[in-house]
């Protein structure tokens, strides 16, 4: 093993590490809000700062191997590709943390009804899961499994897309549960954008397996 | 127009074959940078452009070596007029026990040149290319051996420049030297090109990255890898070139 194996290894598993905290932060705030567990969300919230300090680390990390170790090749395009991962995953951790904040304002658990109407579980279920393929394909070099994420994406946005449309009916059916609704809105924004930013981290996954650059392509294309 | 080429080229020393079958063609006002494992038959190939390789026994060519379209190991080359087109900086500054301006008039005088006027402007021209002028115009009869190794070897490429070869073939320039003077060995090598071809040897991979614009990968007597330096520092096609620039092997 080489010094920047070292480095590159620890890179990683820090990396990791961030990752499966904030894929932990959003399914305790998803519990959050749909239980209504006030105690949990705030556990989300203390854990915010954890998800802080990974990013902090991996910033101070990649800039000490750009600066002292000379990456070339795949080494530099690792490095590179993490520096802007890393950012993404942290945005992702500040979403899960907005929507603990959700949670501890609300009196009690979203209605069933009301998340039903939002299509809240599938967005949950749909942008949780782009978290873990992602990570999966970062761990095991699944390059196959990066292209899945670009479909799973256009369901969070064909979802965000109605959102407004969804929101004013139940507005004008449940009047007096506007500020829950309104609530409900800001959750589903931060879902859509968490698809957002795990599409930025497929792209940096792609750059670092191939070296492609597709910031800006047509998602649909098969990369 | 190709300003110099290597075309099937096969080199043996004694039973040992040193490169196997190697096809490059460098053009006019580009460095490119060789690079691979030490024995891996880059300094070889490099000399076989001045046939510095000749004096080595039992050294065997086959296939053809160009510059300027030239064979250069045709019968009917003189070596001299050969090497005029063809110079060369070593690893270790190698000036002459002579005087800072002698040095840099040796090549002219020895292809007949003594004419002063035409002496002192080439030699000033030469150092000035070589960005040493502002630091000896006062002293150019000061002995060569007084200079630091940085000004040596600056002083070494404006004598290889004096005879205004094509090609410049360079042996490991810097590597003797400390950073302020291998900094100022690229900044000039990089100024070179405007003027001239550039072959470089070199064992120091970022040195490779920062003053190429192509760049070779040697292994073991074979041709790897031939590319944009850009493409071979990001993403080279051959596992064995990322291995090596990589530090993973070699």
């Amino acid at each position: 093993m080489t010094v920047i194996d070292n480095n590159i290894e620890q890179i990683k598993s820090d990396l990791i590490q961030m990752w499966t905290l904030v894929i932990n932060q959003m399914e305790k705030a998803r519990l959050a809000l749909v239980n209504g567990d006030k105690n949990l969300a705030r556990e989300v919230r203390m854990n915010e700062k954890r998800v802080d300090a990974f990013e902090l680390k991996l910033d101070m990390d990649s800039e000490y191997v750009l600066m002292l170790k000379n990456p070339v090749a795949i080494d530099l395009r690792f490095i590179l590709s993490v520096l802007k991962i890393n950012y993404n995953i942290e945005r992702i951790g500040d979403y899960a943390n907005g929507i603990a904040k959700v949670a501890e304002r609300l009196d009690g658990p979203v209605p069933e009804d009301i998340l039903q109407a939002t299509h809240l579980p599938e967005m949950f279920y749909t942008a949780q899961n782009m978290i873990h393929v992602s990570l999966k394909a970062f761990e095991n070099s699944e390059r196959n499994s990066v292209n899945h994420l670009f479909g799973m994406d256009e369901k969070l946005d064909k979802t965000n897309n109605n959102a407004n449309a969804i929101i004013c009916k139940l507005i004008q059916e449940k009047p007096d549960d506007i500020m829950l609704i309104l609530n409900a809105l800001s959750v589903m924004r931060k879902l859509e954008r968490t698809g957002d930013h795990i599409l930025n981290v497929a792209e940096e996954l792609i750059y670092y397996f191939d070296a492609n650059i597709v910031k800006h392509s047509k998602k649909n294309e098969d990369f | 127009m190709t300003q110099a080429e290597a075309k099937n080229v096969n080199v043996w020393y004694n039973n040992f074959q040193a490169l196997k079958n190697i096809n490059l063609t460098f053009e006019p006002n580009t460095i490119t940078a060789l690079i691979g494992p030490s024995g891996c038959g880059k300094s070889t190939f490099l000399r076989l452009f001045n046939r510095m390789n000749d004096l080595i026994p039992k050294f065997r060519l086959e296939g053809m070596v160009t510059v300027n379209g030239q064979n250069v190991y045709s019968d009917d080359v003189r070596l001299d007029e050969m090497r005029k087109n063809v110079g060369m900086v070593f690893q270790k500054p190698n000036p002459f026990p002579k005087s800072i301006f002698e040095n840099v008039a040796y090549g002219l005088r020895v292809n007949g040149i003594n004419n002063k006027k035409i002496l002192e402007e080439t030699v000033e021209h030469s150092l000035k290319q070589a960005a040493l002028w502002d630091e000896v115009k006062e002293s150019l009869k000061k002995s060569a051996l007084e200079l630091s190794g940085g000004q040596q070897q600056r002083l070494c490429i404006a004598r290889a420049l004096a005879v205004q070869p094509k090609l410049i073939l360079m042996d490991e320039p810097a590597s003797a030297l400390d950073p302020i003077s291998t900094a100022k060995i690229e900044e000039l090598i990089f100024e070179l090109k405007k003027t001239y071809t550039i072959l470089i040897v070199t064992h120091n991979l970022q040195q490779a990255g920062r003053i190429s614009d192509l760049t070779a990968f040697l292994y073991l007597g074979e041709l790897i890898e031939y590319n944009h330096t850009k493409k071979i520092f990001l993403n080279p096609d051959d596992e064995r070139t990322q291995n090596y620039i990589t530090g993973r092997f070699g």
